[in-house]
């Protein structure tokens, strides 16, 4: 037991030797590697007790063991004639297998290299808890007792000490202290972060290293429930659960796989009765070429992918569902400040009194702004310069600092004179302080004010008092949100998708409506409280829409849990991050607008290789219908419009077009389909075109280049 | 000339569906919604000691459904087994066991399949109190069951219930199906069709012969066999003997009394949902596989090869000469494409290829426009599958109407989409692969050797399962093999998919968040022509790739020889 902290210099060392994970792999990453690096996983995933989940490929592996079966028997049951034939459809069966469980394996490969990385901080560290915490009587636990535990003890409610050079043991809130926190090993970002206590920066992560100070930290997850517990089973597919849309499309495909089975089933007696019994391994190869194989492959690796593509993007979800979620927002509700504008107003114009000449003003502005340290304060300096005035130092000169409660800031001259900007009325007010102003004067200035407010400009007045003690108004400083650039297109890309965005802010609604036209969004919430977000919340959603917003703050909390996506932003505070279903790591609330795609990417996706599936059929339907039948009944000769070389070859060449293009599609099940923010009837006249007509006109081309192939090959 | 004349007819048609259709649209969607009773419907109820107010859970109204039906299937099989102690039968004997069970059960699921002679084997008693019976009520639930699923997409609040199993079945007769029979049979018999009691007649012939004429309440029967959709015929020519369809005029009426219901229905979808728009998407998807379908058909026996057909000028075989080929294959197409299966040529004498049609208008499902009722709910299952797609390839939870199709609701389309296909191939499956049946079948039943006897067999049970009730008459069906599987099919292909209808339609009705549709938001738009031409294909796809392999081994190997 010890009763100070002690840096302990292993762990020290420890945190250095962790490299900070990258957790972004090289884009379009797939390549005829990875499929062998992962050929072994593929291989046992192929055992029939996990195949059973997929019932669209276990069927084919039920298929490929029964042809298999059939091809060892046959030249003892005097058939040898069609051996060849059958191993080759058994070989193909097989690989038909094994390409769609190396597509999964592919899938969560990539996937587990970023769990690998993210495991190595999950090491265990020493922490020094505090025994019996006292809040009241020592918030900074300086007079209290320690014990070390290892990290993995931890406790919810557990109160540890961690100061500089140590690594945070466990995810939690700082009750006392501030501190600058190395997050690398979490975001990827390199630049420390500010942490403190009692604000909405004061949640802390385990395995993110304290760099400067010493914080107290009260532990919030249960050991193994920690924020990269969360993370390294989401990438690595562990709690993967199947999506409400993922069900009802699985639901589909044993549907399909169904009728197609009875189709198949049935096929064999009423051919028997007109003499024209195809083998069982043509009928197996046709139930195979029939079922939805390509999507049946995909589908988990889609899942996988998408989630993969988030984490890509450093955002963590905590469900399938909540991603699905996204692609169904139709409204967005956006935080002004941050997201629709930079953090900080600029001053954009002087506007000088009638009678005051326009260089006072400017003067009189960059001087009073010198001592604020504040962007706006800045900003009017830097305004200043560029209208040709840079203020000089004159000794005597104090500075009146802001203050909440005179709303001024300002200079004091050594000769008595002074210069003051602030809110219009305090201004006014110390100005009458010092003597009468006209009416006229007012009603200028007024006017100046109310001009500003109506544009969405926050107006700050600026006043002189000359050393003998009278005083004036100069004019007014006109501050401006700037909002950011290439919102107006993204918001336009928005609508044509059919969401909504209504722009949050805590300003007056004329101000709010005047930025709101500028950005392009649809509508405002002017003057919100968190219970008007909840409010505006609920009632979007009682109309019928899915709402997705982002927060930081504790009071963020109630709306991020009620919204249907609620990304919550990394530096915020625990209770905002259990609130919602997302975590951004770079706290960047423009992101929102990549989630919602990545949502939609997702189920188009699914839809979208579903379609190319069922139309393939169309194509093998005529590649194998001619093939089993035209011995008995050459008319139908007819149907065999791609000319195939023979019977045999028409069938091998659909079965091996059907699992080739399994492996084709994987970059495309990886990196989901193209997706660009139109209008719903024009998405989907895209995707039928290219999926659905492209889907029927695809296996054409395929099985007659493979059959050319496929024909050269004696006896067939 | 001819092609003028069936140009006019086809204007005529068109224009008659529009001025009975439209208000009779109207009129269907006031009778589903309206609170009111009449004095006669609160007397049934009293009698039947139903509450008319009280709404009803799917299972509920399932169970009323089924209780009609069973009771149905037992007492048409009573009143046929009892014709020879019955009045009015003419004489005929009792029905026998296997022979009485396939009828009771097709003329009860709306199928109307006939394994027999009607006016050789029935009395009016058995077509009157049993037969016309069951026309009525098996076309009222036919009606009720696809108004449930309206009114579950319909819905609002997620209260789950769907309506009234009695009250529906009453308005459906009382103010629908009973009126509309009565008027059309005063105008069947204004163009000519018989209605009398009067037994067989002894006639001299001109030769000097003698030849025995049935009489019979034909026009009465007429009229619900094609208002319902049911098409089980008085005499076994059906619509092809002069008593039953005399002359052209009462040719195009009988058409438009099967198309009628089916088509309007569309539009009373759009009513109930309160957006036009749906209903007038739905009436294009399947005015659009109709005229497809109608126009293969014709054109395929208008271009029939082979020099006797090119000698009558088309393929004459098995069709009236007062009607020639064009009116045949148009009521042909009609007959098949609205589960009806009345017939006024002989679909087995086509040629193979446009008898493949026929059977290819069936199994798209019956859905263009399809039985009435049955059609509406058919074509909704499968419009609910293509929005199920097109949902996801937007990027879009799938919704239609503002309901969610979620695992349940896939569910229930899904099983829906299976159970004809699957009550077809595996009693096809069964006849051939059962050694003694495959020997009776071969031997008793198919007429025709090679692919067209495999045909007739395929259409038996294309037309069970997907209770139409044509056949191709080459096939001894009075057999009991055939009387069991096709009564078991038709039996299935009734009640399964009815019972997931009800389930999807209690599944819509208990959802209580309601989706945002329409373009606006982003989501699917149902109303334009490109959802459509997306049914339109979902409907061709999902019937090609079901039914090719079989197509292939009959019309298709004949056809293509």
């Amino acid at each position: 037991m010890t009763t100070a902290p002690v840096i302990e210099p292993d762990a020290a060392e420890a945190a250095d030797r962790r490299q900070q994970p990258d957790l972004r792999p090289p884009k379009g990453a797939f390549s005829a590697g990875q499929l062998v690096k992962n050929l072994p996983d593929a291989v046992r995933k192929m055992a029939p007790a996990q195949l059973v989940r997929n019932p669209v490929m276990f069927i084919v592996e039920v298929g490929a063991a029964l042809t298999t079966v059939l091809a060892i028997a046959l030249p003892f049951l005097g058939q040898g004639r069609e051996v060849g034939f059958t191993w080759a459809i058994a070989v193909w069966l097989w690989l038909t297998v094994l390409f769609a469980t190396l597509a999964e394996a592919v899938a969560e490969g990539r996937g587990r290299a970023q769990a690998a990385s993210l495991r190595a901080t999950r090491t265990t560290t020493s922490a020094n808890r505090v025994r019996a915490y006292d809040r009241a009587g020592d918030p900074d636990a300086q007079r209290a007792e320690f014990e070390t535990v290892a990290s993995a003890d931890l406790a919810q409610g557990d109160v540890v000490v961690v100061v500089a050079g140590e690594v945070i043991p466990g995810d939690g809130d700082i009750v006392s202290g501030i501190a600058s926190v190395d997050e690398s090993a979490i975001t990827g970002e390199s630049a420390p972060v500010v942490r403190e206590g009692g604000g909405d920066r004061s949640a802390v992560t385990g395995g993110t290293r304290v760099l400067s100070d010493r914080i107290v930290v009260a532990i919030t997850s249960k050991p193994g429930e920690t924020f990269v517990d969360r993370m390294i089973a989401l990438v690595e597919g562990a709690v993967r659960q199947k999506t409400p849309n993922e069900i009802a499309l699985s639901i589909l495909l044993s549907t399909l796989t169904i009728v197609f089975l009875v189709v198949v089933l049935a096929l064999g007696p009423i051919a028997g009765f007109q003499d024209a019994a195809p083998s069982i391994a043509v009928l197996v190869a046709l139930l195979v070429c029939l079922i939805p194989t390509t999507i049946g492959a995909l589908l988990s690796a889609i899942g996988i992918a998408g989630m993969d593509r988030l984490v890509q993007r450093n955002v963590l979800a905590t469900s399938g569902r909540a991603v699905e979620a996204a692609g169904d927002v139709s409204t967005l509700l956006l935080d002004k400040t941050g997201t629709i504008t930079y953090g900080n107003r600029r001053a954009v114009a002087f506007l000088a009194l009638p009678g005051v000449a326009e260089r006072r003003l400017v003067e009189a502005a960059a001087l009073s702004s010198i001592a604020d340290p504040t962007p706006e304060g800045a900003s009017v300096v830097e305004l200043a310069a560029a209208q040709g005035f840079a203020p000089t130092e004159r000794a005597g000169r104090t500075v009146v600092p802001f203050t909440a409660q005179t709303r001024m800031s300002g200079i004091d001259e050594a000769d008595g004179g002074a210069l003051r900007k602030g809110a219009a009325s305090s201004v006014l007010a110390w100005v009458r302080e010092h003597g009468p102003v006209e009416p006229a004067v007012a009603a200028a200035l007024d006017e100046r004010v109310r001009g500003i407010s109506e544009q969405g400009g926050t107006p700050l007045a600026v006043a002189e008092r000359d050393a003998d003690g009278t005083a004036r108004l100069l004019g007014v400083i006109h501050l401006k949100d700037v909002v950011k650039t290439g919102l107006v297109e993204r918001f336009a890309a928005l609508r044509a998708m059919g969401i909504r965005t209504v722009m949050v802010t805590g300003d007056n609604p004329i101000t709010a409506r005047a930025i709101a036209e500028e950005a392009g969004v649809d509508d405002v919430l002017a003057e919100a409280t968190p219970e008007d977000k909840l409010a505006l919340i609920v009632r979007e959603q009682e109309g019928g829409r899915l709402v997705a917003m982002t927060g930081d703050g504790t009071n963020d909390a109630p709306a991020l849990a009620q919204a249907d996506v609620g990304v919550a932003m990394n530096t915020g505070t625990s209770a905002a991050k259990e609130a919602g279903n997302m975590v951004d790591l770079d706290s960047d609330p423009t992101k929102l607008i990549d989630i919602v795609t990545i949502g939609k990417q997702l189920l188009i996706t699914r839809g979208a290789l579903t379609t190319f599936s069922i139309a393939n059929d169309v194509a093998k339907y005529f590649a194998i219908i001619p093939a089993m039948f035209v011995g008995v009944f050459p008319g139908l000769q007819a149907l065999n419009v791609m000319q195939l070389h023979s019977s045999s070859s028409a069938i091998l060449s659909a079965v091996i077009f059907n699992a080739l293009v399994i492996v084709a599609l994987i970059p495309l099940a990886l990196r989901g389909v193209r997706y660009r923010p139109s209008s719903a009837a024009a998405l989907l006249s895209r995707n039928l075109l290219l999926y659905g007509v492209g889907g029927v006109i695809a296996p054409f081309i395929g099985i007659k280049v493979i059959d050319l192939v496929v024909g050269l090959i004696p006896g067939f | 000339m001819d092609a003028l004349r069936f140009a006019l007819t086809l204007l005529t048609l068109v224009i008659a569906l529009v001025a009975i259709g439209w208000p009779l649209s109207t009129w269907m969607a006031r009778t589903y919604t309206t609170d009111r009773d009449w004095l006669v419907e609160r007397g049934v109820y009293r009698l039947l000691g139903v509450d008319a107010r009280a709404q009803q859970r799917w299972p509920n109204y399932l169970r009323g459904v089924l209780a009609i039906s069973v009771l149905g299937v037992l007492l048409l099989y009573g009143i046929q087994r009892l014709q020879a102690v019955l009045p009015l039968s003419l004489g005929l004997p009792a029905v026998p066991e296997g022979l009485a069970f396939n009828t009771a059960i097709s003329f009860v699921t709306n199928t109307n399949w006939q394994s027999y002679s009607p006016e050789l084997t029935l009395g009016y008693t058995a077509q009157l109190a049993g037969l016309a019976v069951q026309n009525f009520l098996s076309a009222a639930i036919g009606m009720a069951v696809a108004i449930t699923l309206v009114r579950g997409i319909a819905s609002r609040g997620g209260t789950g219930v769907i309506g009234n199993v009695w009250v529906d079945l009453v308005r459906t007769l009382s103010r629908i199906l009973v009126p509309g029979a009565l008027i059309a049979a005063v105008v069947l018999l204004a163009t000519g069709v018989i209605q009398n009691l009067s037994g067989f007649q002894t006639v001299q012939t001109l030769t000097g012969g003698t030849a025995t004429i049935p009489g019979g309440p034909v026009a009465s029967q007429e009229a619900i066999k094609l208002l319902g959709t049911n098409g089980g015929g008085f005499f076994n020519a059906n619509s092809a003997h002069p008593f039953e369809n005399p002359t052209g005029l009462s040719n195009l009426f009988e058409i438009v009394l099967m198309l009628v219901i089916p088509f309007a229905l569309a539009r009373t979808f759009g009513l109930m949902v309160g957006d036009r728009r749906q209903g007038r998407a739905v009436l294009a998807a399947m005015i659009t596989l109709y005229v497809l379908c109608t126009a293969a058909v014709t054109a395929l026996e208008v271009g029939g090869a082979g020099s006797a057909t090119v000698a009558a000028g088309g393929a004459m075989e098995g069709k009236e000469q007062r009607f020639g080929v064009l009116w045949s294959a148009l009521f042909g197409s009609t007959s098949t494409l609205t589960s009806t299966g009345a017939v006024n040529s002989m679909h087995d004498s086509y040629t193979p290829l446009g008898g493949m049609v026929t059977m290819l208008d069936m199994m798209l499902g019956e859905l263009a426009p399809g039985g009435v009722g049955s059609g509406l709910y058919g074509f909704l299952m499968i419009a609910i599958l293509a929005v199920f797609l097109a949902g996801l390839m937007i990027g879009r939870t799938p919704q239609y109407l503002g309901k969610k199709i979620a695992g349940r609701e896939i569910t229930f389309v899904s099983l829906y989409v299976l159970t004809t296909p699957t009550v077809i191939l595996a009693g096809l499956g069964l006849t051939f692969a059962i050694p003694g049946v495959t020997a009776d079948v071969a031997k008793t039943s198919i007429w025709n050797p090679g692919p067209h006897g495999f045909s007739e067999v395929l259409y038996a049970f294309t037309s069970a399962a997907n209770n139409n009730g044509s056949a191709f008459a080459g096939l001894t069906a009075n057999t009991p093999w055939l009387n069991a599987a096709l009564g078991a099919a038709m039996w299935l292909g009734r009640y399964l998919p009815i019972v997931f209808v009800l389930a999807l339609a209690g599944s819509f009705a208990s959802q209580d968040t309601h989706v945002e549709a329409g373009a606006d938001t982003g989501g699917l738009v149902t109303h334009r022509p490109q959802f459509v031409a997306l049914a339109v294909g979902t409907v061709l796809v999902v019937a090609a790739l079901t039914y090719l392999p079989v197509l292939a081994l009959g019309p298709l190997a004949e056809g293509l020889a």
